[in-house]
């Protein structure tokens, strides 16, 4: 009777010290949920969706706080994936929000900019270089889009250039034949 | 020696439709009227361009430069003027447009100086790039710069295998090249050996081409060395392949995700090393290449073509018969419909196909896959097409990244057999398009997160960057402050904030003593009167608010420095009353101190008007200078200390720490205070 107690006891000490042990050992640092769903969210940094950027926003999903329909960027390709990922139903854009849009870059008219640097502040990716009473321009490649740039400019030199695809970026389409084709 | 071939697995036997273009020798082009001639014609970077419209160009020289180590400069294909750079329609299936620079023939084809290059003597570094600034790429379609090639492996390169191999139906180029100039491709080939290092070198010729292997061979006696070798092999649909040349001549299987350099075997196609020749020797840049006409012509025939030739020039030249549609580059299974007729020949473009709806019918619609497996059975890079096809139609790819969709070659072998006329080949395109774009996307995310993160992270670490430096300053302004000795009795040196106030106080009037003076020394006649003026009526106010300034004396100066004096204790008195109300017992004690030092400076001030009045002017003003500020000083002050946050209050302290600090030192000089009651 003490024999099978004792074992018990010793068996129940050595496993709660084996998981203690693993729970400091194989700790996960973050929260792994809010960065799968960061995974995905387009990283446009615009704020569209409410939160000061993709990873509160991730955040706030995660924690039921935010819905899935709420970043524009990511368009309905994203909330499918969110919908996917986290075993939610499928709901189109909130209009709320804004609206899907073509990707496009940020472009400085840069006679007319008078080197103020108030976009160089409102760009959460730094990707505008400029000096005050300089002329700013964008780096294409860093752009996300996010037209944060646009409201301080006091000169309103900042406009949205849609991005076209070059030899480089296009790609085949699906093979498709025409019915009409087929029928003959 | 007979040698011992390998084969390859897969592969087809479609009718290869070769001898009609090689009746012809290589012909020549006749400049066309005008040459566009595309920057990005190689794989990697876009070269940039270092010519403006108007400028005149010789043949051979420069116009774009590589961008970075993945690329390959480009060269003027003939003289003549620059018409413009601007994007024009490339050779490409999507009809996109691309820089290119346009080049009005001048007639004359003058050539730059060309040097041939000392390349036993130069450094392997230096020759690499001269080969990349050479326009050096891979000719037999691949446009890889050959410059990147021309390293030797880790474990070096025991064999160079030639690429004469040339399978795909219609296209002759390489055949006619080896047939007329042989000597030159040996010649070449033995340079890309001694920079490689290699021991041997495999010249790997399909054997339906008898003139070719054996023009080859008499020129690789000739020049050789002993270490060189023609091997026909036989002929079968894609043994071009670099991958499975490698396969037939070594036995060598490069494995998924490895190079063959890995396996110490290096490719070059015959045209390449043609061209490293005509650079090497000659010093020639690559501004041409041969290409075969063929399809729906009258006369199909290789011609020599510069870069940047219309298309439709060229098949001009081979009779274009009536009922063509369509331009496609390359041959019949790898090639690529061209947007338009006028496109210009560049570095890939090994032939131009001339199509039709009878030549080229359009394929059968496309029937569901039956499972045949045939598709398995011709592929030559042991894939599964149809697995491959499945998952790419159904957009999922992972999966078809699982089964090596990258592997393929899109040779287009899977297509050619399905019974169900599935067009295989444009489910991968598609499929690695879309890969490719995903990629390009989430590089893209992942950058902009890092960035975003960073900036955060700055902004951040600023703030706290800034904070730290305040208390640091104002921890050390106290200290400074409490050990100090000069620091005033009337301010009780237990109260460190007092000290601190009362010793940026002292600061900022050794601060005022000395700037003052550099005011007054400049002054202009005009200005001096106008002073003067100011300081008359001064002099009224001041003698209606005290009787001190009873001495005009006959020196006006030294009646309006006594004026200005009165004055300021006149604006004291006038202010005082109104703050004194308000003031707690601490802020009392200091406004005593602060008057104790007031009346003290005013009576050296007053002593000093008084004794040597007209010797120290400016001594004299500074003083009624300072008596002033100090009482605007004392008027603000209380007011606004009651109003202050814990936060405000830190950045006041820290800024009173650093007159603290001046005061300390200007402290020597300031003798008054130490008299100060």
């Amino acid at each position: 009777m003490i024999a099978a107690l004792l074992t018990m006891c010793l068996l129940a000490l050595a496993i709660g010290a084996a998981l203690g042990f693993a729970a400091v050992k194989f700790r996960v640092e973050g929260d792994p949920l809010v960065d799968k769903i960061d995974a995905i969210l387009p990283q446009t940094q615009c704020g569209q969706c409410g939160y000061p950027g993709c990873k509160p926003y991730a955040t706030a999903i995660a924690n039921n706080e935010a819905d899935i329909n709420q970043c524009p960027p990511g368009g309905e390709d994203g909330i499918h994936k969110l919908a996917d990922l986290l075993g939610r139903e499928f709901k189109p854009l909130n209009a709320e929000n804004g609206v899907e849009k073509p990707r496009a870059v940020a472009l400085i008219d840069e006679a007319t900019c008078i080197g103020c640097t108030l976009c160089i502040q409102a760009c959460p990716v730094d990707a505008i270089v400029g000096a005050a009473k300089h002329m700013h321009t964008i780096v294409d490649p860093l752009c996300t889009g996010c037209e944060l740039c646009i409201a301080p400019c006091p000169v309103d030199c900042i406009t949205m250039e849609v991005v076209i695809d070059t030899v480089e970026t296009w790609k085949w389409q699906y093979p498709v034949f025409a019915l009409k084709a087929v029928a003959q | 020696m007979i040698r011992a071939l390998f084969g390859f697995n897969g592969g087809v036997k479609p009718p290869t439709n070769k001898a009609e273009s090689t009746r012809l020798p290589i012909g020549a082009v006749p400049l066309p009227p005008e040459l566009i001639v595309p920057l990005h014609q190689n794989v990697g970077g876009t070269p940039y361009p270092l010519v403006a419209a108007g400028q005149f160009v010789l043949k051979g020289q420069r116009i774009g430069a590589a961008d970075g180590q993945l690329s390959s400069a480009v060269h003027a294909p003939t003289s003549g003027r620059v018409i413009a750079v601007e994007p024009c329609v490339m050779p490409h299936s999507s009809g996109l447009k691309g820089l290119c620079v346009r080049i009005a023939p001048d007639g004359e084809d003058r050539w730059i100086e060309c040097e041939p290059l000392p390349w036993r003597s130069l450094p392997p570094d230096e020759v690499r790039d001269a080969l990349r600034d050479a326009g050096i790429v891979g000719l037999g379609g691949a446009v890889f710069p050959s410059h990147l090639k021309l390293r030797p492996g880790d474990g070096g390169t025991s064999t160079l295998v030639i690429n004469g191999a040339e399978c795909e139906p219609f296209i002759t180029c390489d055949d006619m090249q080896m047939r007329e100039h042989a000597a030159k491709i040996v010649r070449g080939a033995s340079i890309i050996q001694h920079m490689l290092s290699a021991r041997q070198v495999l010249i790997g010729i399909e054997d339906n081409k008898p003139e070719a292997i054996a023009a080859m061979h008499s020129a690789v006696e000739l020049h050789g060395g002993g270490t060189m070798e023609v091997v026909a092999v036989p002929t079968r649909y894609p043994a071009g392949g670099a991958k499975q040349l490698i396969r037939v001549l070594t036995g060598i299987e490069v494995p998924h995700g490895r190079r063959s350099t890995d396996y110490g075997v290096q490719c070059f196609n015959t045209g390449t090393a043609w061209a490293v020749a005509d650079y090497v020797v000659h010093g020639r840049p690559l501004i041409s290449r041969i290409v075969t006409v063929a399809g729906n012509v009258e006369q199909p025939r290789n011609f020599e073509v510069l870069f940047g030739t219309p298309m439709s020039h060229v098949a001009k030249l081979a009779g274009i018969r009536p009922d063509t549609d369509r331009f496609i580059m390359g041959g019949p299974m790898m090639g690529y419909r061209m947007p338009s007729f006028d496109v210009p020949v560049v570095k890939a473009t090994n032939c131009i196909l001339v199509g039709s709806a009878a030549l080229f019918p359009p394929p059968a619609p496309e029937m569901p896959c039956i499972r045949c497996g045939d598709c398995a059975r011709a592929c030559p890079a042991d894939l599964q097409p149809f697995e491959l096809y499945w998952h790419s139609r159904a957009k999922n790819f992972g999966k078809a990244q699982e089964y090596h969709l990258f592997d393929c070659i899109e040779c287009g072998c899977c297509a050619y057999v399905c019974p169900s006329s599935i067009p295989l080949v444009d489910y991968y395109r598609f499929a690695k398009g879309e890969i490719w774009a995903h990629e390009r996307q989430k590089n893209a995310a992942d950058s902009a997160r890092d960035r975003f993160e960073f900036r955060n992270d700055r902004i951040e670490r600023e703030k706290q960057e800034k904070a730290e430096k305040l208390a640091a300053r104002t921890a050390a302004a106290r200290a400074a402050a409490q050990s100090s000795d000069a620091t005033p009795a009337a301010a009780p040196a237990d109260d460190p904030k007092k000290a601190l106030i009362a010793a940026a106080l002292a600061r900022a009037k050794a601060q005022r003593e000395s700037a003052q003076p550099a005011n007054t020394e400049s002054l202009n006649a005009e200005q001096q009167a106008q002073v003067d003026a100011a300081d008359a009526r001064r002099t009224g106010a001041a003698q209606t608010a005290d009787t001190e300034a009873s001495a005009p004396a006959a020196d006006q100066k030294q009646s309006l420095i006594a004026a200005a004096v009165a004055r300021a204790k006149a604006q004291r008195e006038a202010a005082k009353p109104a703050n004194t109300e308000a003031l707690t017992p601490a802020q009392q004690a200091q406004v005593d101190a602060a008057e104790a030092r007031r009346a003290q400076v005013e009576q050296s001030a007053a002593n000093q008007t008084s004794t040597a009045p007209e010797e120290d002017l400016k001594k004299s003003l500074v003083a009624a200078a300072v008596a002033r500020a100090k009482a605007q000083r004392e008027a603000v002050k209380p007011a606004n200390t009651e109003s202050l946050t814990p936060a405000q209050q830190a950045q006041v302290d820290a800024a009173d720490a650093r007159r603290a600090a001046a005061q300390q030192d200007a402290a020597p000089e300031d003798s008054p205070r130490s008299e100060a009651p």
